[in-house]
């Protein structure tokens, strides 16, 4: 009687009650059309953004960092900032492909996909930052990579910018392989339906996927070792970019709050991402069946949640400054709200703290234009955080006589736009050439998708009579 | 499938079981039989392994729970690989950072010790979690797996293309010691399979 009762409190996880084949044919279909008129207007616009900010990556390479607004004392600027912004923003898509995977979140299966694809895309975009920040890139193999070399020369495994190599990377490679892992039932559907070059290439990188139950047995594994794998690994990620300030000693950066306040901030703003681009998606691709408001609904509570979170950060960092009696820490913090920065300072915390607060209401969780701005405030309000840590705690330095004001020169803005142009065109190309949602994970968690009984119980034949849309699993 | 029927290099042909009795038998493949209700489906496994018969398998487009218990398969060994893929990882990340501070080029640095797991830690675990998760993909797919693999002895029957759609495929191989058309058409039958057909060589 459970399963009954929970089936008809909880809403579905897909509108319309399509059968398996609809499912299939609507999300292929998405592949299958031709792209339209609007799409290229977009990939156009987007691959432009792109290109600029490419332009300016090799002037930068070619002239060198001094082409940005960055100097003494303040050494990190829109770079770093952006690079902390964009991993932070990856970290929604772990969070939902395995740690909502361990926690048998079945909302998940609508969105992991896309959300995934946005972290592989904004972890690239973040690598290229410190990258460029390296000055003579051509050289900054042997300071990142181990290798040996006639210098004998090895990194250094006691920094912290060192192990944000490491850590980066992994993530990277990790979160790139669960994606794959994930698509490949995915791409032998599609190997099946297309021709022509389209079938080519998804019979390649489906690898001969037949569906075998003897398959599907270790797959399933595989996939909950990675989703175990990646779920620590995801809060490792942002504690070692935290530690990249934490584990230096400059006043306002060496804290210890530091990595579970970046750890939140980063899944914070990640979802905000989630929600801009899905609210986008659905209705471009007609998905309002598969991305439900439910599911909306869902991240923005976790938007909420994690929003609190941070804005407890923020002031416990504060507190803590008064509290500590070391007079540069009370100075940069009572210099972040009260400073030249503290427009930066006030934007981000009505961005991030004040603007998800409309999210108590339902109504307002569930209302698309409401929520598409709360997102963006969310994206901007993130991006201010790690730009005011950084040019706070930096410009003002123990010496008044080298204080100094940050402004960005021209270069290092139309890297940022340049940045959103790639990560922008990756999902637009996606969107088109990639299944969006997990087929068949979708498919597992429909009604009557899953027998009522499993294991040896014999006597179970019984129940196959039964109507399967009363056992959706343990939904 | 196991490698003996992956070495048929003809197309294959689908015949309807009632119009099997004819075929050569030793053209035959695999009997096959279709399903959409899972419940039925696993009742099927079950009865099938319950029958003696070994190489048979079950196509779905979704993991079906519980599925592979009732065909009686053995609990996969994944989770062995992968904790020897992350041991490995681990040991390569003590070796590299101890190897090069300590005996390739000791550096001192303010009179610290050469090396210290403390600052290894990061590398250590993220190290681990790599080796890790390549070994478990690269392992599942490459060696459980068998993957890549480009030909498929099914794969011109209509009903096992659409096994990555919305159709179920039980098949029973003509590889099993047990298998004669005869008996495993009528088992499939029997426990209510759709299209029961013959594929042949």
């Amino acid at each position: 009687m459970n399963a009954v009762k929970s089936e008809s409190v909880r809403e579905p996880l897909i509108l319309g009650n399509p059968t398996m084949g609809q499912v299939t044919d609507k999300i292929a279909g998405i592949i299958e059309a031709p792209p339209t008129k609007k799409y290229w207007v977009l990939l156009a616009f987007t691959a432009l953004l792109a290109a600029q900010g490419l332009a300016s990556v090799a002037y930068t390479v070619l002239v060198g960092p001094g082409v940005w607004g960055v100097k003494n004392p303040i050494g990190w600027g829109w770079a770093i900032t952006n690079f902390v912004w964009w991993v932070g923003i990856g970290h929604a898509g772990t969070l939902i492909s395995a740690i909502l995977f361990l926690f048998r979140q079945k909302w998940r299966t609508a969105i992991n996909r896309s959300a995934e694809a946005m972290t592989i895309f904004a972890v690239i975009c973040a690598g290229l930052f410190p990258l460029l920040h390296t000055g003579r890139q051509w050289i900054a193999v042997y300071w990142l990579l181990p290798y040996p070399n006639q210098m004998q020369m090895w990194t250094n495994f006691r920094s912290p910018l060192e192990w944000d190599v490491f850590a980066v990377s992994t993530y990277l490679t990790v979160s790139l392989v669960f994606w794959y892992t994930g698509l490949v039932p995915d791409f032998a559907t599609m190997r099946n339906r297309v021709k022509g070059l389209g079938q080519k290439l998804f019979s390649f990188f489906s690898l001969g996927w037949t569906g075998s139950t003897k398959h599907w047995q270790h797959y399933e594994m595989a996939y909950l070792i990675l989703a175990g794998l990646s779920t620590p690994l995801v809060l490792s990620v942002h504690s070692i970019v935290s530690f990249d300030f934490a584990v230096s000693v400059i006043p306002g950066w060496h804290t210890t709050i530091f990595p579970p306040y970046f750890v939140a901030g980063a899944i914070f703003s990640g979802f905000a991402m989630v929600v801009t681009l899905l609210v986008i998606a659905r209705s471009v691709l007609n998905l309002h069946d598969f991305i439900t408001l439910k599911h909306l609904d869902n991240m923005n509570k976790i938007i909420l949640a994690t929003g609190m979170m941070v804005g407890y950060a923020y002031s416990m960092e504060f507190f803590i400054a008064q509290f500590s009696e070391y007079s540069f820490e009370q100075f940069v913090f009572v210099n972040r709200a009260t400073g030249p920065y503290a427009w930066a300072y006030w934007s981000m915390v009505s961005c991030n703290v004040l603007a998800p607060q409309i999210f108590w209401f339902k109504k307002m969780r569930r209302n698309i234009a409401v929520m598409f701005v709360v997102s963006i405030f969310v994206n901007i309000g993130m991006w201010f955080e790690r730009f005011v840590i950084i040019a706070t705690s930096l410009h003002r330095d123990f010496l008044p006589a080298s204080w100094d004001y940050y402004t960005p020169s021209i270069v290092e803005v139309s890297i940022y736009v340049g940045t959103m142009g790639i990560f922008l065109t990756l999902f637009l190309l996606f969107a088109k050439f990639v299944p969006m949602l997990a087929i068949a994970e979708l498919k597992g968690v429909m009604p009557g998708a899953q027998p009522s009984h499993h294991g040896d119980d014999h006597s179970a034949h019984n129940g196959a009579a039964q109507s399967g849309a009363l056992h959706n699993g343990h939904a | 499938m196991d490698e003996q029927t992956l070495t048929q290099e003809s197309g294959t042909r689908t015949i309807a079981a009632a119009d099997a009795a004819g075929v050569n038998k030793d053209d035959v493949i695999a009997v096959l039989g279709n399903f959409t209700d899972p419940d039925k489906l696993t009742h099927a496994a079950q009865e099938i392994h319950a029958a003696g018969f070994v190489d048979f398998d079950i196509y779905t487009p979704y993991p079906v729970h519980g599925l592979d218990k009732a065909m009686g398969l053995p609990k996969t060994k994944l989770p062995l690989f992968s904790i020897g893929g992350a041991a490995f990882g681990l040991a390569n990340a003590i070796f590299l950072q101890w190897w090069t501070a300590t005996i390739q080029y000791p550096l001192n640095i303010g009179g610290k010790p050469y090396f210290s797991p403390w600052f290894g830690m990061p590398v250590m675990f993220e190290l681990t979690v790599l080796l890790c998760a390549l070994t478990t993909v690269f392992v599942m797919f490459g060696l459980m797996c068998g993957l890549p693999k480009w030909w498929h002895p099914l794969q011109d029957d209509e009903g096992f293309r659409k096994a990555v759609d919305d159709t179920h495929v039980v098949s029973i191989e003509a590889a099993d010691a047990r298998f004669t058309v005869e008996s495993a058409t009528a088992l499939l039958g029997r426990l209510g399979a759709d299209d029961v057909r013959v594929v042949t060589a």
